[in-house]
Formats: structure tokens, C-alpha cells, sequence
């Protein structure tokens, strides 16, 4: 139980970092991107290579944390993986989503963020391989923190929490402390509104695709760092971040940061009562409970 | 000779089978506007379920009732209507897009169900053995396909001519109605909310129609079936053809099924042997590279919806082209 809460919880603040960007982006441009998990895999991949090319420029750089595994090199990768994904994110928009933005309706970015995703996904498979990796080579030993009932945890683990609420904390002390927050937070609660008072519509976009990109990296990086690499992490991700969306109300940031923890303690817990095989399909039921109960989800308006 | 018209029954089998899921489609997509992001979920339902009601018992297993293919197919078509009830009544009256993802999530689920329940869909082995229909009239196997396909045309046909009739009747107007203003339509008295609904269902009956008649000509199904993949050939036949016109449906569901078995000859047959792994990768990445340049350059695909500006005349049936 114990242990499935632990679990849980460490999922469900990777599923927030990256519903953050994806529920702002679906109330902005109102159009549910199947693209977005692809940035958890770009940032995940993209922290692969730079840390291998750091380490080889530095090799000083590629010592341990100890009792991490995480290296200075591989830290240092994941803030260059977050640049990559969040101007990754930005380029999408402007080839593909913007193009058809201007042209037709929304549900027709919903048909090719699907089109990009099958594109992202499968380039990374022929550039990565299908096979799983590691960032490291090095066993991540767990300590146990009891042994009735057992509850094992590792250092990775609790590094990955603490610095996914830093993340978190940052984001919204940028929203709540800065002009440039309050402008975020404008467009998001009603666009046509902040232009006619003077923000600038389409930078606020390129800054939503920026951070989203950012903290979807970090997600993909932190997932890959306690679990393993592989080119699905973006479809693996992709319904539960939809979950958390929905959980938290579309649009709402902090709807959005409680939802992924539901959503990962929810499928955590679940595991005490379905096989793992079915773990896939929990953040479904959540979307139907929700839409059953509250459609408008936790922190949500309802629309007319 | 008897090799190449064996094969084209194949192709023009399964051609007609993936056709017949674009007409669903395209009451879904092109004329009521409505997003499915998990039409493998509706084929899968239709399929698993004239599998386990028409199918041969296996032991360990629920299910395998041998009910006669008529029953079972209706069956199947059932289930799926059922399924996408339950998924519309809870989404549709929401945001558009939260039935992208509902139905997204539907199809995500019901793969995890087909791999895991194993007392009901035999797990990732999948169930085997369907008594065929006309499997009793011949033991030429071409013969036999001949007449499958005969089916599948009969069935294809039917779908597209009910659907023509639907589409062009004040029904089929006053989906096209809420496609293009919910608000407008509402103010001419049309519920937008039940009529999604009920185009959303009949739409999902087609598609679990296709899964039906699937599972009776491959006799086998498992979860293999129920992988994404099949959701974004169907869009790509759709987007390609022309979405709102049952005649570009059709058309893309030909080409884009040429294409790809074309393609995966192709690939098989020149690629070398290292990259035969990821040959599917290849695939697609074309699939998702037709359907969003397609959007990007020509949404209106190869045969674009005509819409009759002349009310007072009735409007012309195109001849069915089965």
C-alpha cells in the first residue's frame, strides 16, 4: 500500500510537470494536442545525446552525485534537453499548427498533432533503436525504508520529487511575482481580452510552447532517470497527461498540477486491485469519473 | 493467373472491409463533425464481439456460443453502437475536443482489456476459430473467397447506400447544420446534443460492422488487431479522399490501402535486412506525413464535399458504387 503510494506520487508529479504546458496550451488555442507527449521523449532523448557529448568534452563533469546516479554531465543535459524541447515545441507551431490554425478549425490540429506524434515517435525509433536504455550504465540501489511492509525507495527517486516541486514552485512564482506571469495568466483566462490590453498574443504562445516544452523535457528526462529510456515514453504519457487536464479543469495550471498527482496515485493505488496489465487504462476511468461527476473538472469553469 | 486473381480478392477484401470503417468515419467526421481518436476501438468491439458470440468454443474460455454469423454480426454491430453510447452520452455535449480523447482513451483501454482478460478474449494469443460464412459450399479456397468478398461488397453497399440516403435527406442536413453552426441550428429547433449522439452511434455501429465481417474472413482476432495504427490508416483513407463525400471515402480507402501494402512490399523487398526491424517505423512515419501534409496543402483531400446550393430540386443519387 505503502509502497504503491510512494510510487504513485513520484508518477503523478511527472504526469503535472507535463500536463502544465499541455492544459495551457489547450485553452489558448483550443485544440487538444496529441503532439505534446512527444516532448517528454524529445527531452528524454535529447538529455541522452548531450550527455554523452559532455562527457566527452568534460569528462570531470560525468561524476556521480552520490548516492545519485544522476551525473553533472546528465544535469546539465537535461537544461540543454529542456531548451531543445521547448524550441522543438515552438517549431511544431509554427510549420504545422500555426498554418492550419490560420486556415481551418481546431479539430483539424487535432487530426495532425496526431500525424506529428506517429512522425516524432517513429524518427526516434530510427535513431534511437527500439530497445530500452539507460543514462546510466550503474545499478540505482533502493534502501529500504521498511521492511514490514516492505517499502523500498530510491535516491533517484526522491531527487526527481524535490526537483520536479522546485520546478513547479519556480513556474509559479514566475506566474504569481512577474509582469510577464500575469500577462501568462491573462491569455490563458481569456485571450481576445489581454491583446485588446496590450499583451502581445502570439509572444504569449511562443512562450507557452517554450515553458511547456521545458517542463515536458524535464518530465521525460526524470521519468527516464527512475524508470528506463524508450521511443513510447510519448504514447506511455499521453492519456494520463490528458487525464490530469481534465482532472484539473482545462486551463488551469494548478487544476492541472493536482490532477497528475490524482492521476498517479490513483493508477499507483490501483495496483492493489487490478493486475498491472491494466494500469494503461486507469487514467480512462478517471476521464469518464470526471466527466460523470464534474465535467468542468476540479478547478474548471463550466462553459455555457 | 489463379495466384494474381486470389490475391486481388484478398486486397479488394480488405480494402472493402476498411472501406466500409471510412464510411463510419466520415458520418463522424465529415458531415457531423465530430472527432474519433479511437475508431480501432469500435472495429475492435465489433470484431471481438462476433468472435465470442459466433466464434468456436475454446476451452478455458468464455465465450465461442457458435451463434450463426447473421446473429453474430448483429451482435458485434450491437456492442459497438453500445460502446460508443456510453462514450457520446458522457462527451459529446462538452468541449469538441473531449471526445478526441475519450475516444482516444476508449481505444487505449479496451487494448489493455484485450490483452489482460484472458478468460473472455484469450489474452495476447487472441481467440481462433469462426465458422465461416459459405464455408460449407465449396473447398476451393479462391472460390471461397470470391463469395467472402461477394459479402463484404453486398455490405459495403448497403452502408454506403443507407448512408447516401441519410445524408441527403433533411436528417442528414441538419447534421451538416450543427457541423457548421451549433447555434444556428439550435435556433432552428434541432437538439445538436442528441442528434451528435445518434450520428456518433451509427457512425461506431459501421466501423464495429467492419470488425464483424473482419473476424469472419480471418476466423482469428487478438489484441495485435486493436493497435493504433488501424485509427490513423482510416483517417488518412478519409483525409485523403475528401472528408463529407462518400465517394472520396471510398477512394481513399483504395489508395491508401494500395499505398501501404505497397509500401510494405517495397520495404521488405529492397530494404536491407538491418532495417527490416523498423520497416513499420517507415510506414508511419508516411501515414503521419500523408495526413498532416495533406491537411497542411489540400484539407479538402482528392474529392472535396459538394454541398447543393439548389433546395427546391431534388438532389442527384450517385449510382452506387459498391
Amino acid at each position: 500500500m505503502i509502497q504503491h503510494l510512494i510510487d504513485g506520487v513520484l508518477t503523478g508529479a511527472i504526469i503535472s510537470l507535463g500536463a502544465i504546458g499541455l492544459t495551457m496550451v489547450m485553452h489558448i488555442l483550443r485544440f487538444a494536442n496529441f503532439a505534446y507527449a512527444e516532448l517528454l521523449a524529445i527531452g528524454a532523448y535529447a538529455a541522452l545525446v548531450f550527455d554523452a557529448l559532455f562527457a566527452a568534452l568534460v569528462p570531470a563533469l560525468a561524476v556521480k552525485f552520490a548516492p545519485l546516479t544522476l551525473t553533472g554531465t546528465l544535469a546539465l543535459a537535461t537544461l540543454v534537453a529542456m531548451g531543445v524541447a521547448g524550441l522543438s515545441a515552438l517549431v511544431l507551431d509554427r510549420l504545422v499548427f500555426r498554418r492550419i490554425r490560420d486556415r481551418a478549425g481546431p479539430l483539424s490540429m487535432v487530426f495532425a498533432s496526431f500525424g506529428v506524434a506517429l512522425i516524432i515517435r517513429n524518427l526516434i525509433v530510427l535513431a534511437f533503436g527500439l530497445h530500452p536504455q539507460l543514462y546510466s550504465p550503474d545499478i540505482a540501489f533502493a534502501v529500504v525504508l521498511s521492511f514490514d511492509p516492505l517499502v523500498l525507495i530510491k535516491p533517484d527517486q526522491v531527487f526527481v520529487l524535490v526537483a520536479a516541486l522546485a520546478l513547479m514552485l519556480g513556474f509559479h512564482l514566475v506566474l504569481t511575482r512577474t509582469t510577464f506571469g500575469f500577462a501568462l495568466r491573462a491569455v490563458a483566462e481569456n485571450p481576445s481580452l489581454a491583446q485588446v490590453n496590450g499583451v502581445n498574443l502570439s509572444a504569449m504562445i511562443a512562450a507557452v510552447w517554450l515553458i511547456g516544452g521545458a517542463l515536458a523535457a524535464a518530465a521525460g528526462v526524470f521519468y527516464a532517470l527512475t524508470n528506463q529510456l524508450n521511443p513510447m515514453i510519448g504514447h506511455v504519457f499521453l492519456l494520463p497527461v490528458f487525464a490530469a487536464t481534465i482532472v484539473g479543469g482545462i486551463g488551469s495550471v494548478y487544476g492541472a498540477v493536482a490532477g497528475g498527482f490524482i492521476v498517479g496515485i490513483a493508477s499507483g493505488l490501483s495496483l492493489m486491485v487490478l493486475p498491472s496489465g491494466y494500469t494503461p487504462a486507469m487514467p480512462f476511468l478517471i476521464i469518464l469519473a470526471v466527466l460523470l461527476i464534474r465535467p468542468q473538472g476540479l478547478f474548471g469553469e463550466a462553459e455555457s | 493467373m489463379l495466384g494474381l486473381i486470389s490475391y486481388l480478392a484478398f486486397f479488394a477484401t480488405m480494402a472493402g472491409i476498411l472501406a466500409i470503417v471510412v464510411l463510419g468515419l466520415n458520418l463522424h467526421w465529415g458531415y457531423t463533425g465530430l472527432f474519433n481518436g479511437g475508431v480501432v476501438a469500435f472495429f475492435g468491439m465489433g470484431a471481438y464481439g462476433a468472435m465470442i458470440l459466433g466464434g468456436r468454443p475454446e476451452e478455458g474460455l468464455l465465450g465461442g456460443f457458435g451463434l450463426p454469423f447473421p446473429l453474430a454480426f448483429a451482435g458485434g454491430v450491437l456492442l459497438a453502437a453500445a460502446l460508443a453510447w456510453l462514450v457520446g452520452i458522457l462527451t459529446l455535449r462538452l468541449r469538441h475536443d473531449y471526445l478526441a480523447i475519450a475516444t482516444f482513451g476508449v481505444a487505449v483501454a479496451l487494448e489493455s482489456v484485450a490483452r489482460n482478460a484472458e478468460w473472455l478474449t484469450g489474452g495476447a494469443r487472441g481467440r481462433r476459430g469462426f465458422p465461416r460464412p459459405f464455408e460449407g459450399w465449396t473447398d476451393d479456397p479462391l472460390l471461397w473467397g470470391l463469395m467472402f468478398l461477394g459479402l463484404v461488397a453486398l455490405v459495403l453497399a448497403l452502408v454506403w447506400w443507407g448512408l447516401e440516403r441519410l445524408v441527403n435527406s433533411p436528417y442528414g442536413r441538419a447534421l451538416r447544420a450543427i457541423r457548421e453552426d451549433e447555434t444556428a441550428a439550435r435556433a432552428l429547433g434541432k437538439n445538436p446534443a442528441r442528434l451528435r449522439l445518434q450520428a456518433f452511434v451509427i457512425g461506431s455501429a459501421i466501423m464495429g460492422a467492419g470488425g464483424a465481417l473482419y473476424v469472419a474472413w480471418t476466423a482469428f482476432i487478438s489484441p495485435q488487431d486493436l493497435a493504433p495504427v488501424l485509427t490513423f490508416q482510416v483517417w488518412a483513407m478519409l483525409i485523403v479522399g475528401g472528408a463529407g463525400n462518400n465517394r472520396g471515402a471510398l477512394l481513399g480507402a483504395g489508395l491508401i490501402w494500395a499505398a501501404w501494402t505497397a509500401s510494405g512490399f517495397a520495404l521488405s523487398r529492397f530494404a536491407p535486412t538491418d532495417w527490416q526491424l523498423y520497416a513499420g517505423s517507415i510506414q508511419y512515419i508516411l501515414i503521419g506525413a500523408v495526413i498532416v501534409g495533406m491537411l497542411l496543402w489540400r484539407p479538402q483531400g482528392l474529392l472535396p464535399e459538394r454541398i447543393s446550393t439548389r433546395l427546391s430540386t431534388p438532389q442527384p443519387r450517385p449510382n452506387s458504387g459498391g
